[in-house]
């Protein structure tokens, strides 16, 4: 509430002189006001009153006592946390996915951006794109039912193939080997995002001047030197801006695909964060320490934000911040 | 850009590439379309003929037969229901939020936009989390609630800025000629804005149908004892991870997951897979033309 005084304030200041005006433009302001102000109200019941709950990661929580009623314990969720040998296991298992989906997802919708824009066929490139961005549309779930039966050991498409070929002579358990789990998840990532990223690429590449292609061709450069000095470089800033914003959330990757693709047999490699603060916090009524999990999870990631950003701001001098 | 005339004078280098870049997306299109290829053809085939192997993109034996045994669950026709109906009421009440708050942050005269936009902005990086939002939607007393898919998630941040940035991008003056004529800003919303920001709003409707269909964890957390509130996407995850996993995990079993673990023919598992992939595939190419430019939007302004 004081913060919306302040605003108000500042507003009236922009707006006219005393406060007379003010509460005039506020009349006439009034029905902007009745279509905001019960979302503002809406937007601080779902978002912003749970973060309180941070609260509960300095105390022993008991359900059934108010917040304030609990028992302080300082910063013992965290030391409990981080005395915890499997926290550092999941840590690494999130760090990993993390890290191996940010490559994917940057390297994959570049490279078939280009390569989708280097096609002249009308027909053929629109059907590919629209067949790229199928896999978007589902859910995780389909998506590790589909992934789980291509990767069967019965039946399943790549066994099949590879066996074809005479890669292997017998079908891998792809889905029951810990070390392939990671990455499973990149690829399945991969398959199911790749056309929907490059859109964005894409849309970079049309706003391109035409010019700097026909001058580069007078010049006498290659289709690969036009990519090389022209494409790349004009859709750079897109780039940077998204790989600043998707390291910051690089721990919160979620937990969905880690929880329908893995299994019992894989656990010590898919394992992560989210699902280590649902299971050891919520399932076992552990909230205090599944409330220190998520606010380490968020300290890190804004870490990773702001150095992503300034590392960025000095090596390019292009920033989100 | 298609208009660039490369192929003038196009050398038998630029040829080569042609080929091997087409080459390498035929590759690519098959390796993401066949999964489904597959799928729906084992969904269409006698399941006991499945286990032979062999099915690529046609069934071997046709039969309806996974379908009929499907639908006859309980489970699933009130999934489809339920799925269905959190879907149409979820992207109404959202369009109608994120419509109306954009339209009032767009308004370059009213007072309050740029704190709205700052209080919003702030909910797109900072989140409580899974615990503090559980023990919310239970203080509430949304638990077993038809609500809890659709309340708390009723504003998002991100589509109101896709839709602010396009109402930014229509002229101002039409908003005051419309004023000038005694409208007031309720009418200019419903009558001028809304009509003319269609492209937008099929984007987000479109986004946040998606959402809705394929979410499955707030069923999960919030619903899993509420069978007559369960989701396709719940049922869908069930049925996986009591095959996948083995003991089941933690996913309360019922009837359906406990006869499907049992025989396990996965004609079936893949004939649940189709309904509940079909319903937004036959959305989506409608919306396309939309969407490639909502995209876009939403990514300028981040």
């Amino acid at each position: 509430m004081k913060a919306m005084t302040g605003a108000a304030i500042s507003g009236s200041a922009k707006a006219g002189r005393g406060r007379g005006d003010f509460w005039k433009t506020a009349f006439r302001n009034r029905y902007l006001y009745l279509m905001s102000l019960p979302f503002v109200v809406w937007v601080f019941v779902f978002s912003y009153y749970p973060l309180w709950g941070w609260l509960m990661a300095f105390q022993n929580f008991k359900p059934g006592r108010s917040i304030f009623e609990q028992e302080w314990v300082g910063f013992e969720q965290f030391q409990k946390l981080f005395a915890d040998d499997m926290f550092y296991q999941v840590l690494r298992n999130t760090l990993a996915m993390s890290a191996l989906g940010l490559v994917a997802t940057f390297t994959f919708p570049i490279v078939f951006a280009l390569l989708i824009n280097e096609v002249r066929q009308m027909f053929f490139k629109r059907f590919v794109q629209t067949v790229s961005y199928l896999p978007h549309f589902v859910s995780w779930a389909v998506a590790a039912s589909i992934v789980t039966k291509m990767l069967s050991t019965e039946n399943g498409a790549v066994n099949d193939i590879l066996m074809g070929l005479g890669i292997i002579d017998q079908p891998i358990q792809f889905m029951a080997q810990g070390h392939l789990f990671w990455g499973i998840v990149t690829l399945s990532d991969v398959w199911k995002e790749t056309g929907w990223n490059a859109i964005i690429y894409l849309a970079a590449i049309t706003g391109i001047s035409g010019e700097l292609y026909e001058a580069a061709r007078v010049d006498g450069a290659s289709r690969l030197r036009q990519i090389w000095h022209i494409t790349l470089p004009g859709i750079r800033s897109t780039i940077i801006v998204l790989m600043i914003l998707s390291i910051g959330h690089l721990i919160s990757i979620g937990f969905e695909k880690q929880m329908l693709l893995g299994n019992n047999l894989v656990l010590d490699y898919s394992q992560v964060l989210d699902l280590y603060s649902l299971q050891y916090g919520l399932q076992m009524s552990r909230y205090s320490f599944g409330v220190a999990v998520n606010i380490f999870n968020s300290v890190v990631s804004l870490i990773l934000l702001f150095a992503a950003n300034g590392l960025f701001k000095r090596i390019t001098k292009e920033s989100i911040m | 850009m298609a208009t660039r005339t490369r192929r003038i004078g196009a050398s038998a280098g630029d040829r080569l590439i042609d080929a091997l870049i087409t080459a390498v997306l035929v590759v690519v299109a098959i390796a993401t379309i066949y999964p489904f290829l597959n799928v729906l053809a084992l969904s269409f085939n006698d399941s006991t003929d499945s286990v032979r192997g062999g099915i690529t993109i046609f069934p071997r034996e046709f039969t309806l037969e996974n379908y009929k045994i499907i639908f006859s669950y309980e489970s699933l026709i009130t999934g489809f229901q339920i799925s269905a109906l959190r879907t149409i009421a979820g992207t109404a009440l959202g369009l109608i939020s994120s419509s109306m708050l954009a339209f009032t942050l767009a308004r370059p005269d009213f007072q309050g936009r740029r704190f709205i936009s700052v209080y919003l902005a702030i909910t797109m990086y900072v989140s409580a989390g899974l615990i503090p939002t559980y023990l919310l939607i239970k203080d509430l007393n949304m638990m077993g609630t038809f609500a809890v898919y659709i309340l708390p998630g009723i504003v998002s941040a991100f589509n109101v800025f896709v839709i602010r940035s396009f109402i930014d991008g229509l002229p101002y003056a039409l908003q005051e000629s419309a004023k000038i004529d005694g409208a007031n800003d309720f009418t200019i919303y419903w009558r001028v804005i809304l009509p003319m920001t269609t492209p937008a709003l099929a984007t987000i409707a479109l986004f946040i149908a998606v959402g809705q269909w394929n979410s499955w964890f707030d069923t999960y957390l919030y619903n899993a004892t509420s069978p007559h509130l369960t989701t396709l996407q719940y049922e869908l995850t069930k049925v996986l991870q009591s095959t996948t996993s083995g003991s089941g995990g933690d996913y309360r079993t019922t009837n359906m997951t406990q006869a499907l673990a049992a025989v396990s023919p996965d004609s079936v598992k893949m004939a649940i897979t189709i309904v509940v992939t079909v319903p937004i595939l036959l959305v989506y190419p409608f919306l396309q033309r939309y969407f490639v430019s909502g995209m876009t939007l939403g990514a300028v302004k981040g």
